[in-house]
């Protein structure tokens, strides 16, 4: 069991608002990026393959196809240079991990919306 | 201030700094801590305080010597005790005064010494980093230590040779580890870094020298 003083820490520290979403939804995260004195959004938009569920720790891996080349980034969840994290759409799937997605491409890789 | 403060390990975490860096963090609670003795030149040749720990603890679990010594210190029960020199500069502590969290501030450094876990009778790869040998491929040279000297002369094996034996379940000081954030209001110490011995054990927090 999780110390009570360690949980509260958690809770202290972790991002305020996550929204819900699950493997096979698809989601835009929005990074901060530094350029210069400036800071910008820059926004990745893909299909959730992996949740890592560990406290602070926690990530999500987000995958998707750019220009017929598989791009996947793993972001922490309760970083700071995440800015928000938007759910664009749905997926239904039937296992927690979709590294089988990495094998399909085009139309074999779709996902059929969750009702 | 005192140098500084007795605590308990909570176990380990990570944090995100202002800037975006992740930080790998180890919880402490420490203190509330008492003093229990004061120990002084004319009376013991140095000057000390003697800290405990204040936590719950069965009457029938201390002894009486030790029941009076936390009497007169009108501490309700300690299990851990450790004493801090006092250098010549550092502000008086009284018999009885608190010690809490509040004493750090982020940005210290400080020094955590602790029980490392104990490992038992540990071979000699993982005691002491030797490399083994291979694990197939005919190879019949696994995790033994090899050579351990030479022959005739010295005849002998020199003292200090690294070899298999007991591991951890000894005193061990991490120095310079930065405190990330205190919070006073449960006397959480986190501090940047590992922290040796499990979780719930003990731990002495000293102020670092340099």
């Amino acid at each position: 069991m999780q110390n009570a003083l360690l949980t509260k820490f958690i809770q202290k520290n972790k991002r305020a608002e996550i929204p819900e979403f699950r493997p096979g939804d698809t989601i835009r995260v929005h990074v901060k990026i530094k350029e210069a004195d400036k800071e910008r959004l820059q926004a990745f938009e893909g299909t959730v393959i992996a949740r890592n569920n560990t406290g602070l720790g926690a990530s999500v891996t987000v995958r998707k196809v750019s220009f017929g080349q598989g791009v996947e980034r793993i972001f922490p969840l309760h970083a700071k240079v995440i800015d928000h994290i938007d759910v664009v759409r749905t997926g239904r799937v039937r296992r927690a991990k979709l590294y089988y997605l990495r094998e399909l491409k085009g139309k074999a890789a779709r996902l059929r919306e969750r009702q | 201030m005192s140098p500084g403060i007795l605590g308990k390990k909570i176990g380990m975490t990570q944090m995100f700094r202002p800037d975006g860096q992740a930080v790998p963090v180890t919880l402490l609670k420490a203190g509330p801590c008492m003093v229990v003795q004061r120990k002084t030149p004319p009376a013991d040749g140095y000057d000390a305080v003697q800290l405990g720990l204040v936590e719950f603890i069965k009457p029938r679990r201390i002894n009486k010597p030790t029941a009076g010594r936390l009497k007169a210190a009108g501490v309700e029960g300690a299990k851990f005790m450790r004493e801090f020199q006092l250098a010549p500069g550092d502000p008086d502590l009284k018999l009885g005064d608190r010690v809490l969290v509040d004493q750090f501030k982020p940005k210290d450094k400080v020094d955590v010494i602790g029980v490392s876990k104990g490992k038992g009778f540990a071979g000699v790869v993982k005691r002491h980093h030797f490399r083994g040998g291979e694990g197939s491929h005919g190879s019949m040279f696994h995790r033994a230590p090899g050579s351990i000297g030479a022959s005739s002369y010295p005849s002998r094996v020199l003292p200090g040779t690294r070899m298999g034996g007991h591991m951890g379940n000894a005193r061990v000081t991490v120095r310079n580890l930065e405190v990330v954030d205190v919070d006073t209001e449960d006397n959480v110490l986190v501090v940047k870094g590992a922290v040796p011995g499990p979780n719930g054990g003990y731990v002495v927090v000293r102020r670092s020298k340099r």
